[in-house]
């Protein structure tokens, strides 16, 4: 007869203490009960005085508002909006408006960080000095100084409608805002779309069989010239079977201002050059730190190989550089998009300068306006930082694979 | 000998000098090997030169050779009286540099900005210097005492009470809203269905508030009896003395060890009568100037030295509360550092201007500034709790272990062992976000705060001065400024991070 080992205790009574109290046990759920009964106090206080002082302002809290007429303007507005519209059309136009000028932002952003950053790595002194200063200068002042800048002193150095400087004949930049032809759609234009959609998903068809080929098989299709001729070569026949798809209007100065075209107001201008030039200074730095972050010696196993030096870069370099650079970068897109509420200072129609700034002056709602707006961003970083969780699921995953 | 000389083979002269090689550093070098060394960097060598031409030249054209630097108004930097396109307009600059500086701050008052301006430097430079002695208390005065004292400098006024006073004030504004949210409580029950449940929970609380009232009544009659008399303050002042002396001796170790923190606690009660005698705090202090006066660069140090002080605190109270595992504490920290990092700082902003008023009791107003100062606090607070955090997370856990196995408590080894070596690994970081903090002050100019940027932005709509090249002045001088601020900080963050890594460099 064989002695069985004695099963441990229960021991339930710790263990609901553990989960309750973590590891201060029984004086941890009193620091608790104390902290909670703290943060009651704190938050009754707080409903208390606001309901007190909402009553002695006349004011009704509630959401009921937004039903409301707005009654004021808005100079950029993506989808239409008159005045008579209600606070929440105000509230998606602002909410629009902040989109496109993060979006607009980021891609310059990135454009000019990844060239500041190649400067920066570049061999040539004069080019590494160059970007060096920029990104110096740039980090080193304020945004809101930048934005102030480029609206109060060089947008308005420019000069008025009638004198202003023609690209080409085509766009015209004044101290009005930028004018550029307004693309209008014509016949062709459905079938256009049709046919530019089907060789976007031709393509990506293709790569996803050629990847599947090189890595099942070790078969190496050429795909290129196929999907050259699906994204370039087939609208191009539609367009010559189908008509024009769109024509441009050009923009034309008549008496004091232009007719015709579309016209970018110098707010959002000025805006998505100081936050993208900002942005593309902290960018530079995270991307020359990334690649920098490779060490040589893979590069150096990458020739060994025998892979060119431009194959070794794009297959062994910038792979493992991009595991070290996506998630900062993510946060600067975060911050860009943070930043944009800066555009309240220049009176770019964003969702703190309409919604939070106009809406609340003239409706006194002052709690349910900032917690909308407030809300708002949240969401979108909430949103992002999930999304850069899984991403960095993925990359310890196919690390540790 | 001879024969080998007299060999074919053997060479009869000196050869030539070879040329030397060609020269890989100096001046030449850089330029051989890093400008001119292949076709393509001379293209790029050729294309960074010109845009330095059309960068360099025409900024310096504009702020030195073009500039104009004497004149009354904006006479003198137009075009025409002056004979040249002008640049730079520096007796723009000249006359609005005081309100730049201290914006409406009275004239005859700026001295205590002055005053405030040394004292903060005379503390903070031996604080930023390494090798010098005495730190802690170096760091106690600057983040302790001056702030106090650079409150009654600037704004001005008086105490009426001390400790006693404050302590006995703020239990019985603890135990009225105790009180009222009883009364409130009960109020409510008589209206609702769940009546009988709501009475007893108002009973219960009102009767803690009576109870309470009760505790401090001893408390509140003596600060009465002290209102009445004359010499209120210095009594008050004697007690709070006496009294934090008695506990910090007996906290101490009584009579084995106490006489160390008695001492102490005695010469820093000396210290704050000497402070208070001297600004004559006692009776009415310096004449009061109201915040809405303040302006400028006052602003812009004033809103960044609070945040950098206040912000600390709450970070590491935050970043320890993130790492409890007491779990209500832990979640409220997460969830309190996510939201405000995931908000931009002119929401909260506006939420502190909006807001925060109405969440305050009704009779109880707070000034534009100290607002926008909670706000920036909270804000700052959230991204230092994550910066102290990491610091924590690089302390190896048989720190903390070590110190257990001593006996230390858990407040001993985390202010003792753990936070001073994980603040030391983190003051790279913290340095960094009060360079964005810094730079983020600029904000407070859109809740309509006057600082550096708000100040130059008023001056710009100033008739008298108005010229094409009036507002590429003022940001080229607010520019510097700024720069020369947030650049002397950066620095200074690389050479500590240079210091701390001294062990890994080879």
């Amino acid at each position: 007869m064989s002695i069985e080992a004695r099963k441990p205790p229960r021991q339930i009574a710790l263990k609901i203490r553990r989960v309750l109290g973590g590891k201060t046990g029984w004086n941890g759920i009193a620091v608790q009960f104390a902290f909670a009964a703290v943060l009651g106090w704190i938050a009754y206080e707080i409903v208390s005085n606001a309901r007190a002082n909402l009553e002695n302002q006349h004011i009704a809290a509630g959401f009921g508002f937004l039903a409301n007429n707005a009654g004021f303007d808005v100079n950029q507005t993506l989808i239409s909006y008159t005045g008579s519209d209600t606070f929440l059309r105000v509230f998606l136009v602002g909410l629009l408006n902040t989109l496109v000028v993060s979006v607009v932002g980021i891609v310059f952003a990135t454009v000019i960080g990844f060239i500041v950053a190649l400067c920066r790595l570049s061999p040539n002194w004069l080019l590494a000095r160059i970007g060096e200063i920029y990104v110096e200068i740039i980090r080193n002042l304020p945004v809101l100084f930048q934005i102030l800048f480029w609206y109060l002193a060089v947008l308005a150095a420019l000069p008025n409608p009638r004198q202003s400087i023609s690209l080409l004949g085509i766009a015209f930049v004044s101290n009005r805002g930028l004018v550029i032809p307004r693309p209008i759609g014509e016949s062709g234009f459905e079938a256009f779309l049709a046919v530019l959609a089907f060789g976007i998903v031709g393509s990506v068809a293709l790569r996803i069989h050629a990847r599947r080929a090189l890595f099942q098989r070790g078969q190496v299709i050429r795909i290129w010239p196929y999907v050259l001729g699906l994204l370039f070569g087939l609208p191009l026949v539609t367009m010559l079977v189908a008509g024009l798809p769109f024509s441009f209007e050009l923009p034309q100065l008549k008496g004091f201002n232009f007719a015709g075209g579309s016209r970018i107001i110098p707010e959002f201008v000025a805006l998505t050059l100081a936050l993208s030039t900002y942005t593309a200074a902290f960018i530079a730095e995270i991307v020359r730190a990334g690649i920098l972050s490779v060490h040589s010696g893979q590069m150096e196993a990458g020739s060994s190989l025998g892979l060119s030096r431009g194959t070794t870069l794009r297959l062994v370099v910038v792979p493992q550089a991009m595991r070290v650079i996506v998630p900062p970068l993510t946060n600067q897109y975060l911050n860009l998009t943070k930043n944009s509420s800066l555009a309240v200072a220049i009176g770019y129609p964003d969702l703190v300068s309409v919604f939070a700034g106009t809406s609340l002056s003239q409706t006194g709602q002052a709690i349910e306006i900032i917690a909308m707006t407030m809300g708002v961003y949240l969401l979108i970083s909430l949103i992002t930082s999930a999304v850069m969780s899984v991403y960095g699921w993925r990359i310890s995953r196919s690390l540790g694979a | 000998m001879s024969d080998i000389t007299s060999s074919s083979f053997v060479r009869q002269d000196l050869l030539d000098e070879r040329p030397a090689p060609v020269k890989t550093t100096g001046f030449v070098g850089l330029v051989r090997t890093r400008l001119f060394n292949s076709p393509t960097n001379i293209l790029l060598t050729i294309v960074g030169a010109l845009l330095l031409w059309f960068t360099i030249i025409p900024s310096v054209k504009f702020l030195m050779v073009d500039a104009v630097w004497t004149g009354k108004d904006r006479t003198a930097c137009l075009a025409e009286n002056a004979g040249f396109a002008v640049g730079a307009c520096w007796p723009y600059i000249q006359a609005k540099l005081p309100q730049l500086i201290y914006g409406f701050y009275p004239e005859a008052e700026r001295w205590r900005v002055d005053l405030t301006l040394v004292l903060s430097v005379v503390l903070l430079v031996p604080l930023l210097i390494p090798r010098l002695p005495s730190k802690a208390l170096n760091a106690g005065l600057f983040f302790f005492a001056f702030p106090v004292v650079a409150f009654f400098l600037l704004h001005g006024g008086g105490i009426k009470g001390f400790g006693l006073s404050w302590t006995a004030d703020l239990l019985q504004l603890f135990d009225d809203s105790i009180i009222g949210a009883g009364k409130a409580l009960l109020d409510l029950g008589k209206a609702s269905s769940a009546a009988p449940l709501l009475w007893v929970v108002g009973n219960v609380i009102v009767l803690v508030g009576t109870a309470i009232y009760w505790l401090i009544f001893p408390l509140t009659w003596l600060r009465d009896q002290l209102q009445g008399t004359g010499q209120s303050v210095w009594t008050d002042f004697t007690i709070t003395a006496a009294v934090v002396s008695v506990i910090a001796f007996v906290l101490g170790g009584g009579l084995r060890t106490g006489g160390r923190a008695l001492t102490s606690s005695i010469v820093t009660f000396v210290a704050i009568a000497i402070v208070i005698k001297l600004m004559g705090l006692d009776h009415g202090g310096l004449p009061i100037v109201q915040t809405n006066l303040w302006g400028g660069l006052l602003v812009t140090l004033v809103v960044s030295v609070t945040g950098i002080v206040t912000s600390l605190p709450i970070g590491i109270a935050l970043a320890l509360g993130r790492r409890s595992t007491i779990p209500l504490i832990r979640i409220f920290s997460i969830a309190f550092i996510e939201f405000w990092r995931g908000v931009p700082l002119i929401t909260v902003l506006f939420f502190a201007t909006y807001m925060l008023p109405l969440f305050l009791p009704g009779n109880f107003t707070v000034d534009g500034l100290v607002r926008a100062l909670i706000g920036i606090s909270l804000f700052t607070g959230a991204y230092q709790a994550e910066n102290v955090r990491g610091g924590l997370a690089a302390i190896p856990r048989g720190q903390g272990e070590a110190a257990a196995a001593l006996g230390l408590s858990w407040w001993k080894t985390t202010s003792l062992i753990v936070l001073p070596q994980a603040l030391r690994h983190v003051i790279p970081n913290l340095v960094n976000s009060f360079i964005s903090l810094f730079k983020d002050t600029s904000l407070v100019s859109i809740v309509a705060l006057f600082d550096l940027l708000g100040s130059l932005r008023a001056s710009f709509s100033d008739p008298k001065w108005s010229s094409p090249s009036t507002a590429f002045t003022g940001f080229a001088f607010a520019g510097i400024i700024y720069f020369i601020f947030c650049f002397g900080m950066s620095r200074y963050s690389l050479f500590v991070e240079h210091r701390l890594n001294a062990h890994r460099r080879n």
